[in-house]
């Protein structure tokens, strides 16, 4: 390196200032240096690596599940795969609009997302006001295992960590209460307005 | 386990689950752990996570029932099970691409399945309970060797094979300076992953003091906190002698920290699809023409990334969900030898009783969680 660009840096040259450590070096500080040194010699390559009699399947194309409804698919999709969950079948009025978001809209479409987040909070909606028809109603302080915020030090975790997201979760409770409380209110308004027109 | 809404689980009773397909097994839930991924879907930001969704995709057990046509399993066996659901016959299973798997998820053609992980991802019930159903038992589940601990046969189920498939995915060559994003259980096996495949220094970045201590400790990185920094990438300019790393590894995903803008805007008001600011690190601390590896997990929502900053750097981006079983021989063979060592990331371990307060303690990280395993009531 010639004297006047001694102090510029690698970026700025054709050869990176430092070189790395050896490897013996290396070798002898982290355990295994160097094991896969060989990139053509790692798992995942090449990417693509037909080996089609290495899978364990015993089949072309896989035998169909049993459709117990019509299940809603990905209109991208040339049919409903072989094989599918069977989880939480959709229902109520957040069933419909997960049933049309996956029939009009591709997932290229950020109307099908924004549509099933919106089904997702109805579907909540939905599922808390059952709860309470039944003997084990939503509970949030319970669900929400707050309980942990005195047995898993709470306070003392948030502060001398060095951590930036304290800041950030002063709104979960906004979050996870937030409609709780627009919910009670709104109830409450819509209750006395009934009553009202009951007394006239 | 049962999802009740954003922030919001509980524990019920469900039946066991039936065999629907002649080549599906049930396997009773023996360990199982919470990913940092799970929380997008308990924070509320995976389109079509329905109420009642079990979720838990990390997770061991026995065999306790199989379909007719299973061949390569037995009531009994003591097996783990990739997160991907993969039926080892489509265009991309034949080409080693398990996650990306065709015949599994109807719900979306994008992503492959993913036990408990919401209806995007197939809609299939998850580990986080006492059994759960494994759709193509020939295909993705292993018996554990006689030598391996639980707690790491259930961690290379999803974290570890995630963290050394993105040091892979990194290209990375002898000699190379690698900067890990995240310091969660994905990036640490990463940093120790990078090391095998030659680095010649590994940087790891957090906001976390007690997951940084723990990089040291279990992946010899050289630790930065950003949140002593006025600004990250700078810092790592400096560090690289300006040039920028030659590879940065993501292992954030779309609940990153560090802006406070992109996170709300992100995570709390789901006006994008979470935080992209892990993302932009990378495209912004990497060198020209060098490599980004995203192994954190984002959903089906977009994201305000800096593409531009990536195009006119030259970097090549490479990512994907991780084919689980393609890393398993070898990753065996490292956990035997100590080269990579799961289990010391483990900080928690709660009855399946007490879920709703393991996923508060991850979640808000309290009492330095770092990884937190689930100890179902059945096992």
């Amino acid at each position: 390196m010639s004297e006047h660009t001694a102090d510029v840096p690698s970026a700025y040259v054709r050869d990176k200032r430092t070189p790395p450590p050896t490897r013996e070096e290396l070798r002898a500080r982290i355990p295994g240096w160097g094991a896969d040194l060989d990139p053509a010699d790692r798992p995942s390559h090449p990417k693509l690596d037909y080996a089609p009699d290495t899978t364990g399947a015993h089949w072309h194309f896989p035998e169909r599940q049993p459709e117990k409804w019509p299940r809603e698919h990905s209109i991208e999709h040339a049919f409903v795969t072989p094989v599918f969950g069977t989880a939480q079948p959709p229902r109520a009025l957040s069933g419909v609009i997960r049933r049309f978001s996956y029939a009009r809209y591709s997932e290229g479409r950020v109307g099908h997302w924004m549509l099933l987040i919106l089904a997702d909070r109805v579907d909540a909606v939905e599922h808390h006001l059952e709860s309470f028809l039944t003997r084990r109603p939503d509970i949030p302080i319970t669900e929400t295992g707050i309980r942990s915020e005195v047995t898993h030090a709470g306070l003392r975790s948030r502060f001398g960590d060095g951590r930036t997201d304290w800041r950030h979760q002063l709104l979960d409770p906004v979050v996870v209460v937030g409609p709780w409380i627009a919910a009670a209110g709104l109830s409450y308004r819509q209750g006395r307005k009934l009553v009202r027109a009951l007394r006239r | 386990m049962v999802y009740r809404g954003p922030y919001k689980i509980r524990v019920e009773d469900k039946d066991v689950p039936p065999i629907e397909h002649p080549n599906d097994a049930i396997v009773r839930v023996t360990l199982a752990a919470i990913c940092g991924s799970d929380l997008h879907l308990y924070h509320g930001l995976m389109p079509d996570t329905r109420i009642g969704h079990t979720f838990g995709h990390e997770f061991i057990g026995v065999v306790e029932e199989v379909g007719s046509s299973v061949q390569n399993l037995a009531v009994g066996d003591r097996v783990m099970v990739p997160f991907n659901i993969f039926c080892g016959s489509c265009w991309f299973c034949a080409r080693g691409l398990y996650s990306n798997c065709h015949n599994v998820n109807p719900n979306a053609t994008a992503v492959g399945a993913i036990y408990g992980y919401s209806h995007t991802t197939g809609g299939y019930d998850g580990g986080q309970s006492q059994y759960v159903r494994v759709p193509f038992a020939d295909v993705g589940p292993v018996k554990i060797p006689d030598w391996m601990h639980d707690e790491d046969a259930v961690l290379l189920t999803d974290a570890s094979a995630t963290g050394y498939f993105g040091a892979q995915l990194g290209e990375i060559a002898e000699g190379d300076t690698v900067v890990v994003l995240g310091a969660g259980p994905v990036g640490l096996i990463a940093a120790q992953s990078s090391w095998l495949m030659g680095a010649g220094r590994v940087i790891v970045i957090d906001h976390l003091d007690h997951r940084l201590e723990k990089a040291r400790s279990m992946a010899h990185a050289e630790t930065f906190n950003f949140a002593h920094y006025d600004d990250i990438v700078v810092e790592m300019k400096k560090q690289t002698d300006h040039l920028g790393a030659d590879v940065v590894i993501e292992a954030v995903g779309a609940e990153a920290d560090g802006s406070f803008l992109q996170h709300v805007t992100g995570t709390k008001l789901k006006l994008q699809g979470g935080s992209p600011i892990a993302l932009n690190w990378a495209i912004d601390s990497v060198r020209k023409g060098g490599t980004v590896s995203v192994v954190g997990a984002y959903g089906p929502v977009p994201n305000a990334v800096k593409f531009g900053d990536a195009l006119n750097k030259g970097l090549t981006l490479r990512m994907n969900q991780t084919p689980v079983k393609r890393q398993w021989p070898r990753m065996f063979e490292h956990v035997r030898n100590g080269y990579l060592t799961p289990r010391d990331m483990v900080t928690h371990r709660f009855p399946l009783e007490d879920i709703a307060e393991a996923y508060h303690v991850f979640s808000a990280k309290l009492d330095g969680c770092i990884k937190p395993l689930v100890l179902p009531s059945a096992a």
